[in-house]
């Protein structure tokens, strides 16, 4: 169990981390979502024991990150955002160095790995320097596992990776946890948090909801539409003008917006039906994550 | 209608492994043109030829109005060029950027001072003109990264991966900005793997293993691949695809 009490980080006068608090269950898949500049990648480096708190707590299965430091350094994974491995050594050299500073060596916890390395086997003579971004990563979450961790740390494991690559490696998440192991990763990417068992929401370093996923879309409580109409570049600025309308955001094809109360729904349509929208259409709809993080105060 | 991109056959080969594989389309003038596909497909490739960074192994290409084989140098001044990973100086404040980027485009300092008040107007960071880019906030340090790539009025600007980490209020008014600059006739090549933001573009397209699969408006391609949304068109495009690369 991964449990962080209070956590806080200053950078001179950049407060990084303010007072977050949460706990991952054994066996849970663990989301921190949020964007650049949110405390992530800080949060990660407290508990991975690469940076001292100002503040507050962390136990990893009961060892302390301050006292236990090197003990918890044995039995966790890690994956930085940049890619971390030897560039110069070949896919199967730096599987091999992983394994043998870990005590161990590759054939130990084959299984474990056997779904995701079995991808790039093929390339194991390749240095890691000239493999593909979705190759690389394969690689690095290899050589995270290969000493069987009891926690994975994975911060920003999908950015920049394109929505299919991003897809299968939630996927190899999905099986890792089927085998135990407690992941805790973190994303800019509001649509994968329905992957994970629990989320955070984060935003200049605080925490905004703790929660599933489907609780924190239960909990948003302000009234959203959807609206579409031919002439989508003009809309937002014209439905912004509507004084039944609170905020509005494009999503996607559509555009998604806040209403003062359902009723009104007649008077903004008939609104855009006097300009030039006739084709307007409004319906009801539950929110996203990315709704409940726009919108969350 | 002036096409401001056009390519024939364009083609890139690293050794035996061919990157970008004949491919031709065109860009229309004011045109928010979305050039997606996945990792390792081709598109870095095609736009740094685009850009007059790298040279065609066969084929041609014009990007306003200049060839991208004969005159490279000569693309670099028409165009304006932006990504996530790099766009400004950390350790130069926000006039230091503008004045920077600017000068190397051949502006003429006077004409900076005046367009840098306007930009800093519009942006509301005027207070903030001699603030170090790496002490502004992410969401305001890309839409400043994006008014100082178009500062010196390129005919197109390239955009790779614009919004990449940008949080989800800032990757919206990110795009009302593209927009804006639409609407002033600056054409937009754009590069994302946000599938909610190919909605936005007038016409897409979608390269894989080298080769451009699909190109039309969203509306046409979810038409096309009976497809609820943009992420379901790409990933009938796209899966089971990968090459070694």
């Amino acid at each position: 169990m991964v449990k962080v009490s209070n956590i806080s980080k200053s950078f001179k006068d950049v407060l990084a981390l303010d007072n977050v608090t949460f706990a991952a269950n054994q066996g849970e898949l663990y989301g921190i979502i949020g964007p650049d500049g949110a405390g992530k990648t800080t949060l990660f480096r407290i508990m991975t024991t690469l940076t001292i708190p100002d503040n507050g707590t962390v136990y990893i299965n009961n060892r302390s990150i301050i006292k236990d430091y090197m003990e918890i350094r044995k039995h966790i994974g890690y994956m930085p955002g940049k890619f971390a491995l030897y560039q110069d050594l070949t896919v199967e050299e730096n599987l091999n160095f992983f394994a043998s500073v870990f005590d161990t060596d590759v054939n130990e916890n084959y299984d474990l790995i056997k779904g995701i390395y079995s991808h790039i086997a093929p390339f194991k003579k390749r240095k890691a320097g000239n493999l593909s971004g979705g190759m690389k990563q394969k690689l690095a979450l290899s050589c995270a596992l290969i000493h069987k961790p009891e926690v994975l740390f994975l911060d920003e494991p999908t950015t920049g990776v394109d929505p299919v690559s991003r897809k299968e490696f939630w996927d190899m998440l999905a099986g890792l946890k089927q085998m135990g192991i407690t992941i805790i990763v973190s994303t800019p990417y509001m649509d994968e948090a329905s992957r994970c068992d629990r989320i955070a929401l984060i935003k200049n370093g605080k925490f905004l909801h703790v929660d599933t996923p489907d609780n924190i879309i239960a909990a948003f409580n302000k009234n959203l539409i959807a609206v579409t109409a031919s002439g989508m570049k003009t809309l937002l600025n014209d439905i912004r003008k509507c004084n039944h309308i609170t905020s509005a955001f494009a999503f996607g094809s559509e555009i998604h917006a806040l209403i003062d109360d359902y009723n009104n729904i007649g008077n903004v349509l008939s609104y855009l039906n006097t300009m030039k929208y006739r084709d307007a259409e409004i319906k009801i709809i539950s929110p996203n994550i990315e709704d409940c993080f726009i919108w969350s105060k | 209608m002036e096409q401001v991109i056009y390519t024939n056959n364009l083609t890139k080969k690293f050794g035996a492994f061919t990157a970008v594989d004949n491919i031709t389309f065109h860009v229309n003038k004011g045109e928010i043109f979305g050039f997606l596909g996945a990792n390792g497909a081709g598109k870095t490739t095609a736009m740094r030829m685009l850009c007059g960074l790298s040279i065609p192994t066969s084929g041609q290409g014009y990007v306003a109005g200049c060839d991208i084989v004969k005159e490279q140098e000569k693309i670099k001044k028409s165009i304006g060029y932006m990504s996530q990973k790099f766009s400004l100086y950390e350790d130069l404040t926000v006039w230091e950027n503008i004045k920077l980027f600017a000068g190397i485009y051949g502006m003429h300092i006077k004409d900076i001072k005046k367009k840098a008040d306007v930009i800093l107007n519009i942006l509301d960071i005027t207070k903030e003109r001699n603030t170090l880019v790496k002490h502004i906030p992410t969401g305001w340090k890309q839409k400043l990264a994006f008014s100082v790539a178009v500062f010196h009025n390129p005919k197109i600007v390239f955009l790779d991966e614009p919004t990449g980490g940008v949080d989800p209020e800032a990757r919206r008014q990110f795009w009302e900005m593209i927009y804006s600059a639409a609407n002033d006739g600056i054409t937009i090549f754009v590069t994302t793997h946000y599938m909610d933001e190919a909605e936005y573009c007038d016409r897409i397209s979608i390269m894989v293993q080298g080769k451009i699969a699909a190109l039309a408006s969203p509306k046409e391609l979810k038409d096309k691949y009976n497809a609820k949304d943009m992420d379901e068109v790409f990933s009938k495009l796209v899966e089971g695809t990968y090459g070694v690369m």
